[in-house]
Formats: C-alpha cells, sequence, structure tokens
C-alpha cells in the first residue's frame, strides 16, 4: 500500500465546508445558464436526465410488449403493432439508453473530477456531444413514432431495404449516425482528457478503476462507432440509390450487413459493459472500505475486454450458413472474452474477504450486479458454444442472456452508481431503507421475468414473437408478473431519488468514505471542482479514512 | 433439475424430446456446461452472502484491508476457467463441423419460405400438404412429411427477407438466406410431430410462420409422396389447395367474416369495382385477380399502401394453376357459402 503523498488540496478543515452554499448548481441561474453551459457536472446532469427519460420510455414499451404476451395469441396489440413496440423498445434501449448512459450521464460528472481538473479536455465540444445526442434522440423518435419503424433495432436487410415502412428506416438511421457522432466525440475527449490531464502523482495505475473502464470504453467508441455511420450510410444508400450491396434482388449479400452491423454492434455491447464494470469496481471497495482486490488485473482485464470485444462479432451469424473455419474461429475468440470478464467478478468477490461491508442501497445494486452479471456471463457459454448455439440461437434463450449482462448488468450498476453518486451530484442524501427495498424489488422482479425466459428458450420458443404456442403460456405469465414487479421496482427507485431533491438531508463531503478524489470536495462540488490541482496517492487507500460523528461524514485522518 | 423446472405442461425441464442424431451431442454438451455453470455460480454466490455476513459493518469490527493481492489464488482462478472453456469450445466446434458436414446419399426436400410460410417440394415433384392442427396460433400449417432413420437434407433459399429453419426436437437450425441456397442436415431418429419455427425476424406474421414435421415409417413416407403430386382435376378444388399451398392464406382471408389480414381478404369482391390506393376503382375481373398474382404492387387496394409487400408469383404458377385460383376466388361471389 503506498502512503497519501500530502494532504489532499482543500486546506479547509472539513467541517467548515462541509455544506457549501454556493457550488455549480447555483453558480449560475437561468436557463440559458443551463442550455450553453461548458460546464461538463451540468452536461453530465442534463445526460442522466435524457437518458433516464429515454429508459423510462423504453420501459413501458417493455412493459407493453410483456402485456401483449399475458396470453398466447390474439393479445391487446396487432402482430404490426407488437413489431414495432419490439422495435421502439430495443431501438430506445440501445441507442438512446445503453450506450450513453454510464459515460455519458456519470463519466462526463466524474471524469474530471475523478482527475483533479476542472473540466474535460475539451468543454466546447462536450457540449456539442450532448446536443448532437439530442438531436438524434429528436431524429430518431420521430422516426419511430411516426412512422411505425418495424426493422426490429438491427435493420437487418433485405427487410429494411424492401419494407414499406422506408422513410423511417431512413429517418431512424440518420438519428444513429448523429448519435454515433455525440459518441464518437464524448470517447474521443475522455481520452484526451485521461491522457493529458492526470493530476501529479496519478500514474496510469493509481487512476480509479471507473476511470480505467470509461478509457477502455472510449477507445472502442472511437474506434467501433464510424463502422456503425458507414453501414447506416450504405443501408441508405441501398435503400435510396439501389447499389447492390445489401439486397439480394441487384446480386447483394443480405449476410454482409450483418457482420457490417455487428462489427460495431458487438464492441457496443462492451460500450455498453466496461463502464458499468468500472462502476462495480469503486463500490465494492468503497462500501468494503477496502482496497480493490487485484487492481492490475481488473485493469487489464478492461483493455482485454475492450480488444477481444472487436473480434468477436461473428458469432451473431452462426446460423448464417458463413464458412465452417469462420465459425469455429470465431467461437474460439468469443471465448476469450469469458475469461476477462471471470477475472473481474472474482476480484469483486475477493475485495469483499475481510473488507468492513456497509449493506446500503449502492452496496445492494453491486451485489445485485455480481449476481445478474454472472448468471448473464454464464449462459453465455452455451451460445458461445457452437453445437449447442445452434438450438439456442435467436431463441428465447439469447433474450435472458443478453437482457441478464445488459439490463441486471449494465442497467443495476447503473442504477447503483446513480445512487452512490446521488449525493455528490445533488449534495442530498436519500432515503437509504427505501433504497434498499427498491434494490430488492427490482431483484426479484428481474430475476422473476428472465430466469423463466431461459427456460422458455431451451425449450424451442423462438424470439420476437407476438402470437405463440400455448404450452408456452405458464411461462410467459411468470415473465410478465416478474416483469410488472420490475417495473414497480424501478419506479420505487425514481421516487427515492426525486423525494431526496424535496425533503433529503443535506450531503456531507463523503458519506460512503471513498477514496477518489471526488469525495475530497464538497457535496455538490464547486464550479470549479478543485481551486488547485490536489496530488493524489492510491485511490484505493481506506487506511486514513474514517468516519466522523460529529460532522455525520467519513474524513481523513490527518 | 427435472423435479424443480418441469411444470404442469411439460415433463421435461430444458431440452424438447429429442428426435434427431444431433440429439445426444447437444444434450450432452449442454448438460456439462449447466453443471459447470452450477458448479461457478453456487460458490460464487455463497461466498458473496458468507462475505456480507460474516464481514458486515459492526460496531468494533474493523476488516483487515491486507487481503489485496495473491498471484497464486488469481493465476488459478485465469488458468483453470480457461481449461474449461477450452474445452467447451472443441466440444462445441466438433459438435458443429459433424452436423455441417452432409453425408452423401440424403433425401432431399427444396425448403422456400417467403413471409409468411414453409413450401416444401419433395424431390420427385410433389408439394407439400396443408392439414389442420390442434392448439396452435394458425388453424391449419404446412406439414413437411419426412420418414423416420434417414439423411435428410433441406435445400433452402427465400423468396424475399431472411428467414431461419429450426426444428427444437432435432437442435436444428439454420437461416433461409435470399439469393443464394442454404443447407441443413439431420438423420431423423424417431417418428412423431415437431415444430418448425421461422427464427429470424421476417414482419407482421413472423410468428405464424410455423409448420409441422411428421417423421413416419418409410411405406408412409411413399404414400405421402404419391399423394403430394397430385392436384385435383377441378378447378374450384385446385383454386382451394393451391390457395392454402402457395400460403396466400397466410395473408388473404377467405372465410365468411371477411376479415382482412396483411392483405385485402378475397372475400365478397368479385364482380364488384373496388377501391385502389391511388384514389382510382379497378373492376375486380380475372384481369385484375391475375395482374395481382403477377406483379402484386401494380394496383394496390386501399389501405394497404404500407402493408408489407407481396412477392410476384411470376413463373412460379402455371396459367393453369393462376385459372384455379381464379375460380376459387370467383367462388367467394356469394360470401356466406364459402368456408375458409
Amino acid at each position: 500500500m503506498s502512503v497519501v503523498d500530502r494532504p489532499i488540496a482543500s486546506p479547509v478543515s472539513p467541517e467548515a465546508d462541509s455544506y457549501p452554499t454556493h457550488h455549480f448548481l447555483n453558480h449560475s441561474k437561468g436557463f440559458l445558464s443551463w442550455a450553453l453551459t461548458l460546464d461538463h457536472k451540468r452536461i453530465g446532469l442534463m445526460y442522466l436526465v435524457g437518458v433516464m427519460a429515454s429508459f423510462a420510455l423504453g420501459g413501458l414499451f417493455a412493459l407493453m410488449i410483456r402485456i401483449h404476451l399475458w396470453n398466447f395469441k390474439d393479445g391487446w396489440l396487432s402482430n404490426q403493432t407488437y413489431n414495432q413496440v419490439f422495435t421502439l423498445h430495443g431501438a430506445i434501449m440501445v441507442f438512446l439508453f445503453i450506450i450513453p448512459s454510464v459515460p455519458a450521464a456519470l463519466g462526463n460528472f466524474l471524469l474530471p473530477i475523478m482527475l483533479g481538473t476542472k473540466d474535460v479536455a475539451f468543454p466546447r465540444l462536450n457540449l456539442s456531444s450532448f446536443y448532437l445526442w439530442v438531436t438524434g434522440l429528436v431524429l430518431f423518435l420521430t422516426a419511430l413514432s411516426v412512422t411505425g419503424l418495424d426493422t426490429g433495432w438491427t435493420f437487418y436487410t433485405p427487410y429494411s431495404i424492401e419494407t414499406s415502412q422506408g422513410g423511417a428506416v431512413l429517418a431512424a438511421t440518420f438519428g444513429v449516425f448523429v448519435l454515433g457522432f455525440s459518441s464518437i466525440f464524448t470517447g474521443l475527449n475522455f481520452i484526451v482528457t485521461i491522457n493529458t490531464m492526470r493530476p501529479p502523482g496519478m500514474t496510469w495505475f493509481r487512476m480509479p478503476l471507473f476511470l480505467w473502464a470509461v478509457y477502455a470504453t472510449s477507445i472502442i467508441q472511437v474506434l467501433a462507432t464510424p463502422v456503425l455511420g458507414i453501414t447506416v450510410l450504405l443501408l441508405s444508400a441501398e435503400r435510396l440509390l439501389g447499389i447492390g450491396i445489401f439486397d439480394p434482388k441487384l446480386n447483394g449479400d443480405p449476410v454482409t450487413f450483418q457482420h457490417f452491423f455487428w462489427f460495431y454492434s458487438h464492441p457496443a455491447v462492451y460500450i455498453m459493459i466496461l463502464p458499468a464494470m468500472g462502476i462495480i469496481s469503486e463500490l465494492m471497495s468503497v462500501h468494503c472500505h477496502k482496497g480493490i482486490f487485484g487492481y492490475r488485473m481488473i485493469a487489464y482485464s478492461s483493455i482485454a475486454i475492450a480488444l477481444f470485444g472487436f473480434l468477436v462479432w461473428g458469432h451473431h451469424m452462426f446460423t448464417s450458413g458463413m464458412a465452417d473455419v469462420t465459425a469455429v474461429v470465431f467461437s474460439a475468440l468469443t471465448f476469450t472474452v469469458s475469461i476477462p470478464s471471470a477475472i473481474k467478478v472474482f476480484n469483486w468477490l475477493g475485495t469483499m474477504y475481510q473488507g468492513t461491508v456497509s449493506l446500503n442501497t449502492p452496496m445492494l445494486y453491486a451485489l445485485a450486479f455480481i449476481f445478474l452479471f454472472t448468471i448473464g456471463g454464464l449462459t453465455g457459454l452455451p451460445l458461445g458454444a457452437l453445437s449447442t448455439d445452434m438450438h439456442f440461437h435467436d431463441t428465447y434463450f439469447v433474450v435472458a442472456h443478453f437482457h441478464y449482462v445488459m439490463m441486471g448488468g449494465t442497467l443495476v450498476a447503473f442504477l447503483g452508481g446513480v445512487f452512490h453518486w446521488w449525493p455528490k451530484m445533488t449534495g442530498r442524501m436519500f432515503n437509504d431503507k427505501l433504497g434498499m427495498v427498491s434494490a430488492i424489488i427490482v431483484f426479484i422482479g428481474f430475476n422473476m421475468t428472465f430466469l423463466p425466459q431461459f427456460v422458455l428458450g431451451s425449450r424451442g420458443m423462438p424470439r420476437r414473437y407476438a402470437t405463440y404456442l400455448p404450452e408456452f403460456q405458464p411461462l410467459h405469465q411468470l415473465s410478465t408478473i416478474g416483469s410488472l414487479t420490475l417495473g414497480a421496482g424501478l419506479f420505487l427507485a425514481l421516487v427515492v431519488l426525486l423525494l431526496s431533491l424535496v425533503n433529503g438531508k443535506k450531503a456531507p463531503r463523503n458519506p460512503w468514505g471513498g477514496a477518489t478524489l471526488e469525495w475530497m470536495c464538497s457535496s455538490p462540488p464547486p464550479h470549479d471542482n478543485f481551486s488547485s490541482a490536489p496530488t493524489v496517492g492510491d485511490p484505493y487507500d481506506f487506511s486514513d479514512i474514517e468516519y466522523d460523528g460529529r460532522v455525520g461524514s467519513y474524513v481523513k485522518r490527518s | 433439475m427435472n423435479f424443480i423446472l418441469a411444470d404442469k405442461v411439460q415433463p421435461y425441464a430444458w431440452f424438447p424430446d429429442g428426435a434427431s442424431s444431433f440429439v445426444p451431442q447437444v444434450d450432452f454438451l449442454f448438460t456439462v456446461i449447466m453443471w459447470i455453470c452450477v458448479l461457478f455460480f453456487v460458490p460464487i454466490v455463497i461466498a458473496m452472502g458468507y462475505f456480507m455476513w460474516a464481514f458486515r459493518e459492526r460496531p468494533g469490527y474493523r476488516g483487515s484491508p491486507e487481503a489485496l493481492h495473491n498471484n497464486l489464488i488469481e493465476i488459478t482462478w485465469t488458468v483453470v476457467p480457461t481449461i474449461i472453456v477450452v474445452w467447451i469450445f472443441w466440444e462445441g466446434a466438433m459438435g458443429y463441423l459433424d452436423m455441417s458436414r452432409i453425408p452423401k446419399g440424403t433425401i432431399d426436400v427444396n425448403v422456400t419460405a417467403k413471409k409468411w410460410q414453409w413450401a416444401f417440394k419433395y424431390d420427385n415433384g410433389g408439394e407439400h400438404e396443408v392439414a389442420a392442427v390442434e392448439g396452435s396460433v394458425v388453424k391449419e400449417l404446412p406439414i413437411l412429411v419426412l420418414p423416420v432413420d434417414r439423411d435428410i437434407k433441406m435445400i433452402m433459399r427465400s423468396d424475399d427477407v431472411l428467414h431461419s429453419f429450426y426444428i427444437p426436437a432435432f437442435r436444428a437450425k439454420r437461416d433461409v438466406v435470399p439469393g443464394r441456397y442454404n443447407y441443413l442436415w439431420f438423420h431423423t431418429t424417431k417418428e412423431g410431430t415437431y415444430d418448425l419455427f421461422c427464427t429470424e425476424y421476417c414482419g407482421d406474421n413472423h410468428s405464424q410462420m410455423l409448420a409441422k414435421v411428421k417423421v413416419v415409417s418409410e411405406a408412409e413416407y411413399q404414400k405421402a409422396l404419391a399423394k403430394a403430386i397430385q392436384e385435383p382435376e377441378d378447378p374450384l378444388e385446385r383454386g382451394k389447395l393451391l390457395y392454402k399451398r402457395q400460403g396466400c392464406s397466410t395473408c388473404h382471408n377467405a372465410g365468411a367474416e371477411g376479415a382482412s389480414g396483411p392483405g385485402p381478404s378475397y372475400n365478397g369482391s368479385w364482380g364488384k369495382k373496388v377501391a385502389l390506393e391511388n384514389g382510382s376503382e379497378v373492376d375486380f375481373d380475372e384481369n385484375y385477380v391475375r395482374e395481382s398474382i403477377l406483379n402484386p404492387q401494380a394496383k394496390a387496394r386501399k389501405g394497404y399502401g404500407k402493408a408489407s409487400p407481396m412477392n410476384s408469383y411470376a413463373g412460379k404458377l402455371k396459367d393453369e394453376q393462376i385459372d384455379a385460383l381464379i375460380t376459387f376466388i370467383k367462388s367467394l361471389e356469394n360470401t356466406a357459402a364459402a368456408g375458409k
């Protein structure tokens, strides 16, 4: 364990400015002070509101799907409407919620503070990312709601070329194109910031693991997203000009589109999960009040996942009839990703060992993450193995698998992160008991929703079905009950957060006992974060951080 | 595991009872993977629960921050999973290669997938039967009849978009891609009737693109083959058969109630003027029906401009077959009498 070289920047005693009267939230007032702000914290908060609204919308569509599937036929939606609804659900969740959730919302808020700097490297670029995101959102939602896009979020050709909802495909893909630029700019900004603006003392291996994860994510965003842009441009060109690359009627190959699409969209899965893993690394160590176990392995595994993640896209096409050699190679590469993911889980458990485990809302979400992500990861094994995948491909088994990873993983980690940093972002403490109740309901509801889907899938229930065989009905109904429970839990989480703004206690500087830099400035942080660049030591050295009952906060023992 | 998961509907927990030669390998691998998952998952959860309890924050207890790194443990939990996944990969890849190596001397079936029906053509040129099925969303489904204990090869193409041919009981799946032939083979091992699904999203009635596979004895198979090449002499009967066999019935209703599917109903239109999407009207007569079969988008009915486009049947139907279909549609003039 290294020792902190000298006390962190602000020399004022913790009691004196624990509850600042002047901070970034009231630094300036008025609509324009937010709309034109260059402050990464305000941009982060605006993203947070945006992604949470998107999530609520996508979640409503999910409930519509589950309610429709209560009966095996004659649900309350027509087949066509059902197809539009699952397209809306998938597209909104992927492009508007999961991809920007952690990096753009929490990443924007935290990255500069964790680095002890005033802002990201390019604040104007950061604001433009936000507006690109808003533009993409408007285009995308207009396309989806006005015209009735029904291609699924994957836009597979030739369906997307010949569907009569042609205008919708063009508008939605243009929306995706714009959203892609937002993602690229954010990634670029973070890479430059982390490379050039680390404070004295923060070597690469003294960086908080959240930053490692965001850094790995940013690399994927910058390298993979352009391919998505190319893909949707080619799709538009095919649709408008008939260039004959994807359309079999013009001698194109529809499977080529899948290769293009998944060359982005599989790495995008790691854009979704890596930052969530970063959050969990922070949460586990802070709430166990113990340094992270195997810091270097976690850091390296983030990078390994980012690199291997580029090489496995072919497993989305195992049944498409590609050459045997290709399938076998992609299967082998797919398994390489499982190892770094497993290492992380073991390390998080190792972090708990001999720690001092505080059970509170963020920690419960983190523990739920480990449980759910482990299931999500393990059920990837029969999908990565070729012969078993022939049975599971495009069934509910896959649906359950990726919901365990994306929702049980990323969403639950995101919620844990929001609860963890909420006092820092808003200056208010939430009702921890109610928060824990929300975590428990989410956990139960989630498992009740998606565990039955594994069974459904292995019994042969295909995905994207508006009607199904009667023998699947009991499990579908169980899943629907689970989804309503899950919805209630998530709603409670939202209520807990919003209530804190009304009647929450003022948050102290360091309510959980974190050792990274964001806990060294006030809650909420001042406009400039730090008056002078702080010097930092080990981000996971908790030996001199103790709870001080007089200020109701953890303080650094000097 | 069966004890917990099998419910009152199905006697099995995970996989449906198998009926092809792929079943042993796939089921074996899945079972092993399941147990590997259990062997990882259960200790992880137990450790998590135990650590939550044993190291919980409480007065007078302070954890020790020493355990931060242990080379032996870290190497172990990297190497052991690596060995395990290498084995899973190997087993999966070998099984897959067996699945994709098509043996000689197979019985070939031509499969055509289109929105939203499977069409099967046997190697004697006969086509599949459509029959009523119990307990399905769709009342009548195409029936693919296959002999038991033989190697069967599916030669599959698509008329329109991507589809995927999936028989859970055979553990067999392959996408059907327009613009090329995709192959799938299996060896049938057990007589019975099995579900066939489309598992690649293909539009409005994707979930109703179903069929049944009937695996029968060699003798029954030969009988079915002989029946498959026949089309009735009587034009009306022939039209009725084609209406189902060619998949018209998946979109166009011909029932008495006149309800519409993804395409306009045939019911009660004959001889009348019908409104078109472009605002004009057209006589619903032989020429209109013929044109609509060969060039479906030429005169779209009002309200169907945004419907999923129908494929052209040019080159797929003979003139006499079109005549038979016209006879059938004509018979729906006085609607109530015409059953579906």
